[in-house]
């Protein structure tokens, strides 16, 4: 086992891993800019490293600075979190380089699950459905209509030069489908100066649904069911949940195997998750891989009873996974709503700021992962994630009214924060019902 | 009438810039008219970019901040004679 580990980040992910590492008697060096000087993570540290400015790519991206830090503090190994150097398979290269164990899947695996387009005919190869589509431009009306056909109707039309919403357009049928390719390639032409256009099956009510796995270096894996990510703004999380109120035990399943066939074949270790998009039937596509711990990792522990970062440090120590499939547990119902300092009564503008008259939530089957705390500093250098207020309960009933109550509780002051938003979202009929999908956060948005 | 000064502030804090992209063309120069809604800067906060743009139309008589120079909320970033 290791003696020391290095975090190589900041704010409330430096944290967790810092607090999983002293639960196991390891030693741990934080890394700072010189606008997280102050950080709780600083300060919970056995000791703390000054690796440049506050911008992100003179500090907590500078390999060098990070890689010295760790050798002269001695660390033997680098936790890179998730966001920053997290999928950055140079860097893994470079700790393994100099080494150091990089606490994640091997350099390869990242640079392979990186690679979107060399993923999706990977997954064709292995008989993972993804969406299907034109595999390519299409050159005519009329080679649309002849794909559409075999995938079936309704289909999307895009851009391959662009996105946006420009030179998009949804067919329903044949007809739609002529008068929209010249719509959209007209469009794609003006928008991008390329007409060449795209087909995609449209999946309708798309749910983002994913899979957390697990693999150590042994070959052995688990699947720990998956967590429905539905609930998001411009492609951006904010709620979580595990379960899923869509997946029941056969799609569980199914998902379960996919997810270790995909890990199997590019030879996957350490934490990781396949994120599938699901449609209104309960078809099931593959999206990507993501080579990192979550941010969304905490419900996945409150229904399994799995610590998934000391679970991470151990696996990257050679050691081999302590329970099979069989053992996983699902128990109970978690969710996570993640805590942004944006102003959801001036369209979510950012809001850096310094924080007063702080009350974080508490009480039975509520857990709060922050770094934030009175009077600290939110810098404008930064994501604007300040904590993830998480919450376990028996079944999703009781998950929901006990958010509801954290969030309540939830009181702060110097910055805008999204709690009032998502005390809204909790009052919704349809959220409450699980009946959403990942359109559901604009639709809510027009309503109100 | 006699001409107003109409001031541009931050509305968050920041860093402000003051073309879309490096090597671009500045959004305004001093002695441009613009007009209201017309984009004259952006800030980076948290990672995004928001647009600020002129409530006014007018003619810009000075710039009070260099590009990329970090911004409190509510400073004054230009004046804008109307």
């Amino acid at each position: 086992m290791f003696n020391k580990i290095l975090i190589a980040n900041r704010g409330e992910i430096a944290l967790r891993i810092i607090r999983a590492c002293k639960e196991m008697d390891i030693r741990t060096v934080a890394v700072f800019s010189e606008a997280d000087r102050d950080s709780l993570h600083v300060r919970y540290a056995d000791e703390a490293f000054n690796i440049g400015p506050p911008l992100a790519r003179k500090s907590y991206l500078n390999f060098d600075n990070i890689i010295k830090a760790a050798k002269d503090a001695k660390a033997e190994a680098i936790h890179p979190g998730y966001g920053f150097l997290a999928e950055n398979d140079a860097f893994a290269k470079t700790c393994e380089e100099n080494d150091l164990t990089f606490i994640g899947p091997s350099a390869d695996c990242i640079a392979r699950a990186g690679n979107k387009s060399q993923a999706r005919k990977m997954m064709s190869n292995l008989g993972v459905p993804v969406i299907p589509g034109s595999d390519g431009d299409i050159s005519s009306a009329e080679q649309a209509s002849e794909i559409s056909e075999n995938i079936g109707f309704p289909v999307i039309l895009k851009a391959s030069g662009g996105g946006g919403g420009r030179g998009m357009r949804i067919a329903r049928d044949q007809k739609e489908l002529i008068e929209a390719f010249a719509i959209a390639s007209g469009e794609a032409r003006a928008g991008f100066g390329n007409p060449d256009l795209y087909l995609e099956k449209y999946i309708v009510k798309p749910r983002h649904i994913e899979v957390q796995l697990f693999g150590d270096t042994q070959g052995n894996y688990v699947h720990m069911n998956e967590r429905e990510c539905s609930i998001q703004m411009r492609y951006q999380k904010l709620i979580e949940e595990a379960p899923s109120p869509l997946v029941d035990k056969e799609l569980r399943k199914k998902l379960g195997s996919t997810a270790i066939l995909i890990a199997q074949s590019i030879g996957y270790f350490n934490a990781g998750t396949i994120e599938f998009l699901i449609d209104d039937q309960k078809n099931y596509y593959f999206m990507e891989v993501n080579a990192r711990i979550q941010v969304e990792h905490p419900v996945t522990e409150l229904i399994t009873g799995i610590d998934l970062v000391q679970q991470q440090i151990l696996v990257a120590a050679g050691e081999k996974l302590p329970f099979k499939q069989e053992d996983i547990s699902l128990d109970g119902w978690s969710i996570e709503c993640r805590i942004n300092a944006s102003d959801p009564d001036n369209n979510f503008l950012p809001s850096p700021g310094t924080i007063s008259d702080l009350v974080l939530p508490g009480g039975p089957g509520v857990r709060m992962d922050t770094h934030i705390y009175n009077s600290c500093e939110i810098s404008p250098f930064y994501d604007s994630l300040i904590g993830k207020l998480i919450v376990w309960g028996q079944d999703r009933d009781m998950a929901v009214k006990r958010m509801r109550r954290a969030l309540s509780e939830f009181q702060i002051n110097g910055i805008q924060v999204t709690v009032p938003f998502y005390l809204k979202i909790f009052q919704d009929q349809d959220f409450i019902d699980g009946n959403f999908d990942t359109h559901f956060i604009s639709r809510f948005l027009n309503k109100g | 009438m006699s001409p107003k000064i109409y001031k541009v502030t931050a509305p968050l804090m920041g860093t402000y810039y003051d073309k879309p992209g490096p090597g671009e063309k500045p959004f305004v120069e001093i002695g441009q008219k613009v007009k209201a809604t017309e984009v004259v800067c952006i800030i980076e906060s948290m990672k995004l970019f928001t647009e600020i743009r002129s409530d006014q139309s007018g003619t810009v008589k000075k710039i009070l901040v260099e590009n990329e120079e970090p911004v409190m909320k509510n400073q004054e970033l230009m004046e804008i004679e109307g």
